[in-house]
């Protein structure tokens, strides 16, 4: 496996250990700042977000019962979905208008809560895609093998290297299409790390996925951040969030109700709430295959 | 029956211009749909739109019949860029809608009773204005052989044609091979996914609009060319149906496959029309249930039934390979 390179964890650690923990708390170096994001769809008020910031290098969770706006606040950062009104940055630049492949562009790569594999694309075609700056993506080069040829290579030989780490190798000439859910899962990962983010933002990794290879999961999660990543991601299993994240916001109805340490934040008497009203749901969360 | 007459029929259909200027129409949509997922039901617009700048510029214009030629590729882009633009952020749907639209209203431009002086109304425009095209014809006779039989001018277009065909089947191999045509294939597949990666969708379903479009332009300058005529009626949508059984049949998404399929079509099509016509004129069939001037529409039926088997047993088509392109698999 990897090995562990704790002076991330432990940096993020020490950082958000000295934090007031309330909703919306400012962080001591945050990736991205958000304000006032607000998103109605017709008379639903799906996310209204008034104070977000989540700290580089650490693992953060964000949790809340099944339709508190997870998937759209992470479709309005990614520029997936619109907001009516808020503001955004990452890494200082502005990002509330700009289209998602530029945001991706920027180093901000998200999943999806539902996989998006390429089904007919080949596994390695699959990772092969994702790379930046591809020169044989131009349609004017794109005939001109000699021109595109080496980097194609290059990339060839990163996808390869991050197929055997997700241990997907053995499929590379395999259609997506002929993987399993779990397996696509990883697939879809590894190519998002294709794109060299800074942040990855991970919708339900574990929705679906078989206890071994969710342990496995885990491991690559860790292994981002100790590789110098942010990542945010949502998750409903509370053991595995207290087990990887170094922090965890709790959505309810569109807002940010907690913030604060894994352990801590269990405790407040808002996240209980939030989760009594819709205990049901959590149980019944069964997505994908 | 007259077997070697048919086949020689047959064959030089198999072989001759409508199958060269459905095969570059169905390469486009090739591109379009095979490859980019793209639901085009105007290619017969791209095919007037090469066919008319073609015709229009030498007749009424006094270009050169190759500058005309450069400006229809020109006039293709932009009736791509005219398509696109407005649907192609949107969902796949409207493009469909819009370019069915947009192709019968170049048809109905083209034969409105307004451009009657220069667009030739609905009789089209007939004239010389291959000329410059023909005098390079080297050929005084045609070819003349048991199998095979073209008129001079049609040995012409069928050799240069299959010239052309051959260049625009060597490039799409060599752009669908690579990664830009891989980011074609993953947009086929899921917009989404290849937005999150960083891709510009809009750019690239755009780029391949154009070029899927300015090769079926391709195909009208040499349906123009090839009867020195251009009619308003030959651009209607079942043009753009056949390009599309052309492609199904042959199996999308292969870089050969529009090629073999127009092959077989056109092909099929004859053969289909030869067999009943001496049938009928030799009274294997009553005339009660076909007469001879049935034959034309019943040889679609016919073929049209054995595609509708092929679909059932092969949807795939003939060249596809099932696991990647299989019509219905959404896998
Ligand atoms: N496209 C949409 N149209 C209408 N309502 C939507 C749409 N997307 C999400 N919603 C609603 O917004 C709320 C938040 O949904 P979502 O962000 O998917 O929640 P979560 O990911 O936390 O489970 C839900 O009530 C959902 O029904
Ligand atoms: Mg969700």
């Amino acid at each position: 496996m990897h090995a562990p390179n704790s002076t991330y964890a432990a940096e993020a650690k020490k950082a958000l250990v000295a934090l007031d923990p309330r909703p919306g708390v400012d962080k001591p170096d945050p990736i991205i700042v958000a304000e006032g994001i607000k998103r109605t769809f017709g008379g639903l008020t799906a996310v209204d977000v008034t104070k977000m910031q989540v700290q580089r290098h650490s693992i953060t969770a964000l949790i809340g019962p099944n339709g508190a706006g997870k998937t759209t606040l992470f479709n309005l950062l990614t520029g997936f979905d619109r907001a009516q009104s808020g503001s955004w940055t990452f890494n200082g630049n502005e990002i509330s208008k700009t289209p998602p492949h530029k945001i991706a562009r920027q180093g901000m790569v998200r999943t999806f809560q539902l996989t998006k594999s390429l089904y007919r694309l080949t596994v390695m075609d699959n990772m092969r895609l994702a790379a930046t700056a591809q020169r044989g993506e131009s349609i004017f080069l794109s005939p001109l093998r000699f021109v595109w040829g080496s980097q194609e290579k290059e990339i060839t030989e990163r996808a390869e290297s991050l197929l055997e780490r997700f241990k997907l190798i053995d499929k590379k000439d395999d259609f997506a299409a002929a993987l399993s859910g779990g397996q696509r899962k990883l697939l879809e990962m590894a190519r998002a790390l294709m794109v060299n983010p800074e942040i990855v933002m991970l919708d339900e990794p574990m929705a679906g996925v078989n206890p071994a290879l969710k342990q496995s999961l885990l491991g690559h999660i860790r292994s981002l951040r100790d590789d110098g990543m942010t990542v945010l991601f949502v998750e409903h299993d509370m053991d595995m969030v207290r087990d990887i994240s170094d922090w965890v916001v709790v959505m309810a109805q569109g807002q940010i109700v907690a913030e604060g340490e894994p352990h801590e934040v269990m405790k407040d008497q808002a996240v209980i709430d939030a989760y009594l009203g819709a205990h049901h749901d959590m149980t019944l969360e069964t997505e994908d295959r | 029956m007259d077997f070697l007459f048919i086949i020689q029929q047959s064959l030089s259909s198999a072989i001759g211009v409508n199958t060269i200027i459905f095969a570059l129409a169905a390469i486009g949509l090739n591109m379009h749909f095979g490859y980019t997922g793209l639901l085009n039901f105007g290619q017969a617009g791209f095919l007037a739109v090469g066919a008319y700048t073609t015709a229009v510029l030498v007749v009424s214009f006094d270009f050169s019949l190759w500058a005309a030629l450069g400006m229809s590729v020109l006039a293709s882009v932009l009736f791509a860029l005219l398509l696109g633009v407005p649907t192609l952020r949107l969902r796949a749907d409207y493009l469909a809608i819009v370019t069915i639209a947009a192709a019968e209203i170049v048809r109905q431009i083209a034969r409105s009773a307004t451009f009657n002086d220069t667009l030739g109304g609905s009789d089209g425009i007939t004239g010389k204005f291959g000329k410059a095209y023909f005098d390079l014809n080297p050929f005084t006779e045609g070819l003349e052989t048991p199998i095979l039989r073209f008129s001079p001018n049609d040995l012409w277009v069928v050799i240069t044609g299959w010239l052309l065909v051959a260049a625009v089947l060597g490039f799409m191999w060599l752009i669908v091979n690579s990664p830009w045509g891989r980011v074609l294939k993953a947009i086929r597949e899921d917009e989404e996914a290849v937005r999150s990666i960083g891709k510009n969708v809009y750019l690239y379903k755009m780029q391949s609009l154009i070029l899927g479009g300015v090769i079926g332009s391709f195909g009208g300058a040499v349906y123009a060319l090839s009867r020195q005529s251009v009619q308003p009626d030959n651009y209607s949508t079942f043009l753009t149906f056949f390009a599309y059984t052309v492609l199904i049949l042959g199996g999308a998404a292969r870089v050969f496959s529009p090629v073999i399929g127009s092959i077989i079509f056109w092909f099929l099509l004859v053969f289909v029309e030869q067999v009943l016509r001496q049938a009928v004129e030799q009274n294997y069939i009553p005339d009660w249930l076909i007469n001879a001037n049935q034959v034309s529409q019943v040889r679609f039926m016919l073929v049209g039934l054995g595609l509708m088997l092929l679909m059932v047993f092969r949807p795939q088509g003939i060249f596809g390979d099932k696991k990647e392109l299989a019509l219905d698999a959404r896998a």
